[in-house]
């Protein structure tokens, strides 16, 4: 007869399973200093690259001139276009269906614009050639504005044909790359012209950029003996990489080893192709020695993919109680200099058509013209998936503005225009279906929190002393009720460069009944290590301290198509308990075998199978894995493994509701945030104390978006803040407390109900911010002031209401 | 974001770097704290051939009152204004300023010589110097001299020291009992939007003598002359506060960059010496 003990509480907190606060296994190396990043990746040999970047938005190159550089001891090569070209490898595609140089051929369309690589014995030597790399440019005319470059006889894209279809279809212009549109564009037209109320208005976000705190960088070693190219780096999408390492390099794909170590964050910012990485490669393979190439924090800033930039023209209409009858969006979208997006094929402005947030909407139109101009290229998720944060924004803006137009509450608007619980699974206007949510539920709670009444009450008073020059504070109520959408995605209609975005879990059960899985994935600081052992551990019964997982390594994981846009849980979470009920499943037979009972008799208790109405009689999964490997059971393998590749059947759309309590100086235009509590519902808890984690990174970055992070140009396409004295990357001082809260609504479709988080603080976090600022202001009639919400942005607002005397 | 090569040097006395400084003339370079030569270096903007590392000078460090003189070496550091018991009771106006200077690590590297010396108006330390009527001691080949922090900025990065010589020291009087250092910024690590020193004696009722300085809104720290002159015989009423900014508003002379427009600068800096203001008479 087993032995009873321990208890069965005492076997489901030693699982740490799924609703475990389990403390992050990555930590202890972190914390350290202990962590292995790109950096970190020393080889016998190995040469160190840099690039010569063009000082000039928008020039031609007439010349460059390499002799001096290649004369001081130590530099080994320098690499131009005309090097890379009968590679053809001097462009490469982007992964919006555009291409981009590689190295600057002919002519340079961005201030820090690659125009030659350096490799070189040493990072000194490196830097030094650099300097001595003389290049002859012809400034051109220089087009920032979206706007203006739509009108403008310059034509920055000369490499492309005239007329001809983009990779979206038509082009109207010369430095048009598309038009995308969804829903119906006549029928809202007509809504909105014969409705009670109209709100109409342009809402600006602006670029900005995901600073992640490791740069990008990359060591590629191609063995010339062997054939074998193996290549590290800062990649969220490491097989990704790898495939299309080979089609541009021609090295067959099993020739080709991705490893993405440690990651220091990504946000976005490391999921395209980098021209880095692919003249580290080109460089290794001339050299035959290894080459290390990383960038500094300007580099980073000027040259990488930047986030936003969005111009979006909105029209909501409502009946005069307040219904929402029609929303009509029109975007002029900045992507720079080449269309470098990361976006699922199909999309090319992500999924910027939940832009019709919480609400039910009847009908809807979103068009985006995507632009041509002389900054860096990009338009990545900075901690949203492909556009969302854009969309959210813009919907919580429009619902602030139409609340001025009815003379209504914001809360009270949201309130009767929220899709209500039984309308799940719920179609959008614009062609999405939310699989679940509860948004009244949500709502309540969070403004019965925060005593929602008592603020405006509060608010009313501060506003009336104003008036009486009894202070120069306002108070802002910043309301933000998100719908987000996550968890790229279903196969049949999400890709990228015509990979399906499915993900994958390989799962091995070690004799002693520790295990090791591997996952298509690669965290950048999620803490994928701690929450996936917690998902198997709930799914096997084996403890998640006995379960290590890996990821970023081709040679060893599945294919998967990596970590952005919350896009880990939902489907790579759901491979991870899908291949742990295939190992439960065969564990099963070897219980049911082990035990001389049928299959069916046997039921799962936290670690273990136990025979029917005899608690006493059972196997634990430990003694299970050691059958599997040492007894020869009639039918069934040796060994216990399984692998799985999950294909979502949908998005998953975790929502949450946040209130931002800010008070503001009208005379600096100094802001304090009193308070700010975040309610988020991302389905099942896997562990909430990484959520909750995450929920605090994500809303400190909405801080800094909203209220001072900006990638700024002048007019002559220099970056203006191009170092983190002038780009706000908030330390402990500048961030608030913040208080979390949670509802948990299932996803239904999603194995363990799970439904993503990373994002959700950062995409409903700015409109908070922001809707807070505008709100301080509303008194006094302010309709929309444009982010970044810095000092003397907020204090020309109060200016420009006449609020200065 | 890598300098180009350069010398080291770490001389053990005054005598001893400021030789270096002669015998290599402007390729040298003095290095106190570091914070703003080395990303200068770091970016290439300033080509250093040699590099004088002043923290072995021992005569370079420590605070010390005696006979109602505050010394100051110029290697002693921000972290070292902020903790010395000395300082916070004869001059509490320079740990409420320190304070304000960036973070904990930059200021255990940041050093009061560097910050005054470089010249950079977006430094703290000159308009306090120039509030508290202070003399920097110089050295150099000829020997050491003292000019008085109102004379010592000429422009940015432009001031009275001579390239081979160094700034080994500074001396001031114990402060006005009424004192504040204001100071708006964007974030940890900037510099100030506006920053206002203000010290008033007060006589009686009424403010007697009364210094005002001003950060970041020229091309060097301004020392408004007229602006204490305003508050001098007044109980620092909104009529005085009015006439000191008016006064102030004359001598400075801001211009446009991240932290905003003239405007929004000039408005700003009328705000905050209203605040340092009420809070030195508050304290007077």
């Amino acid at each position: 007869m087993n032995d009873m003990s321990p208890t069965r509480e005492e076997r489901v907190e030693k699982l740490k399973g799924l609703g475990s606060s389990r403390k992050r296994v990555e930590d202890a190396r972190f914390t350290q200093g202990k962590g292995n990043y790109v950096d970190d990746v020393k080889l016998p040999g190995m040469l160190h690259g840099d690039f010569v970047r063009s000082p000039y938005a928008h020039a031609r190159v007439k010349s460059i001139n390499i002799d001096a550089a290649m004369a001081l001891p130590g530099v080994i090569a320098v690499l131009t276009a005309k090097d890379l070209e009968p590679l053809s490898l001097h462009w490469m595609p982007t992964l919006a269906g555009d291409k981009q140089m590689v190295l600057a051929d002919g002519k340079v369309l961005f201030q820090g614009q690659e125009v030659a690589f350096v490799v070189a014995e040493d990072r000194y030597i490196a830097a030094d050639a650099c300097e001595l790399v003389e290049v002859d440019y012809e400034e051109l005319p220089v087009i920032v504005d979206p706007f203006e470059a739509l009108e403008s006889d310059t034509v920055l894209r000369e490499d492309l044909e005239a007329g001809a279809d983009g990779a979206h279809g038509p082009r109207k212009h010369h430095n048009h790359i598309f038009l995308w549109e969804e829903g119906e564009k006549e029928a809202t037209e007509q809504v909105i012209d014969s409705a009670e109320v109209v709100a109409e208005e342009m809402v600006y976000y602006h670029r900005t950029h995901p600073c992640p705190l490791e740069t990008c960088g990359s060591v590629a070693s191609m063995d010339k003996v062997n054939g074998k190219l193996t290549l590290w780096g800062t990649f969220q999408a490491p097989h990704v990489v790898r495939t299309v390492a080979s089609l541009l390099s021609g090295i067959e794909e099993h020739n080709i080893r991705v490893i993405s170590p440690d990651i220091g964050g990504g946000f976005g910012n490391k999921v395209g192709v980098y021209p880095g990485y692919v003249c580290s490669i080109v460089a290794s393979i001339v050299t035959g020695q290894p080459v290390k190439w990383i960038e500094d924090r300007m580099d980073n800033l000027m040259a990488t993919a930047f986030a936003r930039d969005y111009w979006m023209k909105g029209k909501i209409s409502a009946t005069k109680e307040g219904k929402i009858t029609g929303l009509h969006c029109h975007v002029t979208a900045d992507h720079g200099a080449f269309d470098a997006c990361a976006d699922p094929t199909k999309f090319p402005a992500g999924f910027f058509h939940i832009c019709t947030g919480s609400y039910d909407i009847p009908v809807a139109y979103v068009g985006v013209d995507g632009v041509y101009t002389n900054k860096a290229p990009g338009g990545v998720a900075y901690r949203c998936s492909f556009r969302v944060t854009e969309a959210a924004y813009f919907i919580e803006r429009m619902i602030e503005v139409l609340a001025m137009e009815l003379n209504m509450d914001a809360a009270e608007l949201r309130r009767i225009n929220f899709i209500k619980k039984d309308q799940f699974p719920y179609q959008s206007a614009l062609g999405w279906e939310f699989d679940s949510g509860d948004y009244h539920t949500a709502w309540d709670k969070a403004l019965d929190a925060v005593d929602y009444a008592g603020l405006r009450k509060e608010q009313e008073e501060r506003v009336a002393a104003f008036k009486r020059g009894e202070t120069r504070k306002l108070l802002g109520i910043g309301l933000t009720h998100f719908t987000e959408i996550v968890g790229a995605g279903p196969v049949k209609n999400c890709d990228i460069l015509g990979m399906g975005m499915f993900d994958s879990c390989e799962i091995r059960i070690h004799p002693t009944g520790s295990a090791v899985a591997r996952l298509g994935t690669i965290s950048q600081g999620q803490g994928h290590a701690t929450t996936f052992a917690q998902i198997l551990a709930s799914e096997t019964g084996i403890p998640a301290d006995s379960i290590t997982i890996e990821e970023g390594d081709t040679d060893t994981a599945p294919y998967g198509l990596g970590t952005y846009g919350s896009r880990s849980t939902p489907v790579a979470g759901a491979a991870t308990a899908m291949a742990g009920r295939k190992i439960r499943a065969k564990a099963q037979m070897i219980a049911a075998y082990l035990l001389e009972v049928h299959d069916n008799d046997l039921e799962w208790d936290v670690d273990r199978f136990v025979v029917k109405g005899a608690p006493e009689r059972f196997k634990t999964m430990a003694e299970i894995a050691y059958a599997a490997y040492n007894q020869a059971i009639p039918g069934v393998e040796p060994g216990l493994e399984a692998v799985s590749y999950y294909d979502p059947p949908n998005m998953t759309y975790p929502f949450g509701a946040y209130v931002c309590v800010m008070e503001i100086d009208v005379d600096t235009g100094e802001h304090e945030i009193r308070q700010f509590y975040a309610l988020d519902d991302c389905g099942t808890r896997i562990n909430p104390m990484v959520i909750e984690g995450q929920v605090h990174g994500g809303l400190t970055e909405a801080l800094a978006i909203a209220m001072g992070q900006e990638i700024a140009y002048d007019k002559l396409g220099n970056v203006k803040t191009g170092t983190l004295m002038d780009f706000f990357l908030p330390t402990a001082w500048e961030t608030p407390n913040y208080t979390t809260d949670f509802t948990e609504t299932p996803s239904p479709h999603h194995p363990i109900g799970a439904k993503g988080v990373g994002e959700s603080p950062n995409v409903g976090g700015v409109p908070a911010f922001s809707n807070a600022v505008h709100d301080a202001f509303r008194a006094f009639g302010l309709r929309q002031s444009h982010m970044p919400h810095d000092h003397w942005r907020i204090w020309k607002t109060a200016n420009d209401l006449g609020l200065h005397g | 974001m890598i300098p180009p090569a350069f010398e080291y040097h770490r001389p053990q006395d005054v005598a001893s770097a400021v030789q270096i400084l002669a015998e290599q003339g402007d390729e040298a370079r003095c290095l106190a704290g570091g914070h703003s030569l080395i990303p200068m270096m770091k970016l290439r903007m300033a080509a250093v051939e040699h590099l004088v590392d002043l923290q072995d000078i021992a005569e370079m460090q420590g605070i010390t009152t005696e006979s109602g003189t505050i010394r100051i070496g110029a290697m002693v550091t921000q972290h070292e204004l902020i903790t010395s018991d000395a300082l916070a009771s004869a001059a509490p106006i320079i740990r409420e300023a320190a304070l304000q200077i960036a973070d904990p690590q930059v200021r255990y590297m940041g050093t009061v010589g560097g910050n005054v010396a470089n010249g950079d108006p977006g430094n703290d330390m000159p308009g306090l110097m120039q509030a508290l009527d202070a003399t920097f001691h110089l050295h150099g080949p000829d020997g050491a001299r003292d000019v008085a922090a109102r004379e010592f900025f000429e422009a940015a990065y432009m001031t009275a020291r001579e390239d081979e010589e160094i700034l080994t020291a500074i001396t001031f009087a114990p402060h006005a009992k009424g004192y504040a250092y204001e100071k708006q910024k964007r974030k940890i690590g900037d510099y100030a939007t506006a920053a206002a020193a203000v010290l008033i004696e007060k006589d009686g009722m009424v403010a007697g003598n009364a210094t005002v300085a001003m950060t970041n809104l020229s091309d060097t720290p301004v020392f408004s002359e007229a602006a204490g002159a305003a508050l001098t015989g007044t109980s620092c009423d909104a009529h005085a506060m009015k006439a000191a900014i008016d006064a102030m508003l004359n001598d400075i002379d801001p211009t446009e960059d991240n932290r905003g427009p003239v405007e929004f600068k000039r408005h700003v800096a009328g705000v905050i010496l209203s605040r340092a203001i009420s809070r030195a008479w508050d304290r007077a």
